[in-house]
């Protein structure tokens, strides 16, 4: 499933979206950044509530397809201008990753 | 004697630090922005600190050895230690709990390691930033067995601090003193966290380019200047701004 077709069936906002074509092929939820560095895997939607500079980096050296930020939270200014300038994709919900990640699997077993 | 200080300052072996920020120079910039005592304390490294010492020698600043610690929880705690030695101990204990994850230098920024004439001695592969798998309530008795103090790094940040990612101060965990970001507003810490009241705290630029010192303001009181008895004035609270 494409980022994009993704980004609809879960409303999701978009903050920066510079590739909607790459494929959606996991999930990871989590926002100890050690932890999703070691664990996430390229092409997985990464669902956080971070929302620092660092969450570029680590979604840059992960290699996933999208960023999610859940609960609403903004992004810091720094975030953005990381996003935008490395073509990471950043999107945002109100939902939390406990949902946003229920929903996603089912999207993804479709 | 009254010494003002800065303990919490990176060079280029943190990814995050300036290419520019040779140990050597942040010496020299602590010294240029008043500081009588200060420490380098790089991402979960310490090798810097060999050249960072000389140059502290040079510059009749008191320098001590350290890093800042990354802990499973993801809080940095910056921990200061008397001694290359004991900082090097410290470095391979850490080393061997950490994840192993290359470092990507277009990503993170280089590592590198160099000596008191600004030479690069080596680059380091592996990234530095990542947790080891240490708590940070083993952080005080790990640093005091190393004759160091283990001190709470930018508490007030909503980041990779005790308070973001624990969501409390207790004084059980068996932190002395705790480290604030010159950005920190005391009193709505203490009103956010009552428990913190009358923690002595310590105020350090956390800087990652020679430029990101400012005037050095906050003093501590010290019977000596050896790195050991500021340790103890930092374990003691001793002439310290309370919370």
């Amino acid at each position: 499933m494409k980022v994009s077709e993704v980004s609809d069936a879960l409303g999701l906002k978009q903050l920066n979206a510079p590739d909607e074509d790459r494929e959606v092929t996991g999930g990871y939820s989590g926002d100890l950044l050690s932890w999703v560095i070691g664990r996430a895997a390229p092409g997985d939607a990464w669902m956080t509530i971070m929302s620092n500079v660092n969450v570029a980096a680590v979604g840059l050296l992960a290699d996933v397809s999208m960023i999610i930020l859940a609960e609403g939270v903004e992004p810091d200014e720094p975030l953005l201008q990381k996003a935008a300038l490395n073509g990471i994709g950043l999107y945002s919900s109100p939902m939390g990753a406990y949902e946003l990640s229920w929903r996603l699997k089912g999207l993804l077993e479709k | 004697m009254i010494l003002s200080y800065d303990f919490h300052l990176h060079s280029c072996l943190s990814p995050c630090g300036d290419d520019d920020a040779y140990p050597t120079i942040m010496a020299g910039m602590a010294k240029a922005a008043g500081a009588d005592a200060s420490a380098l304390t790089d991402h979960n490294a310490s090798r810097n600190c060999r050249a960072f010492l000389a140059a502290c020698e040079a510059y009749e600043l008191i320098g001590l050895t350290g890093m800042e610690m990354t802990t499973s929880e993801e809080v940095h705690v910056l921990c200061l230690l008397p001694s290359l030695e004991a900082a090097a101990e410290l470095e391979k204990y850490v080393r061997e709990r950490q994840m192993d994850i290359r470092n990507k230098p277009d990503i993170f920024g280089w590592q590198f390691v160099t000596d008191e004439n600004d030479v690069v001695i080596s680059e380091e592969k592996r990234l530095l930033i990542t947790a080891a798998s240490i708590s940070v309530s083993a952080t005080p008795d790990l640093l005091a067995s190393l004759g160091g103090i283990a001190i709470p790094a930018h508490i007030d940040r909503s980041s990779f601090s005790l308070l973001s990612n624990l969501g409390a101060f207790d004084r059980d965990m068996g932190f002395p003193t705790v480290e604030l970001s010159t950005a920190a507003d005391p009193k709505a810490l203490v009103k956010a966290y009552p428990a913190l009241s009358g923690v002595p705290f310590i105020v350090d630029s956390d800087a990652h380019r020679p430029g990101d010192i400012p005037d050095i303001t906050h003093t501590l009181e010290s019977d000596g200047t050896k790195p050991e008895d500021i340790i103890r004035a930092l374990r003691e609270g001793s002439g310290l701004e309370r919370l």
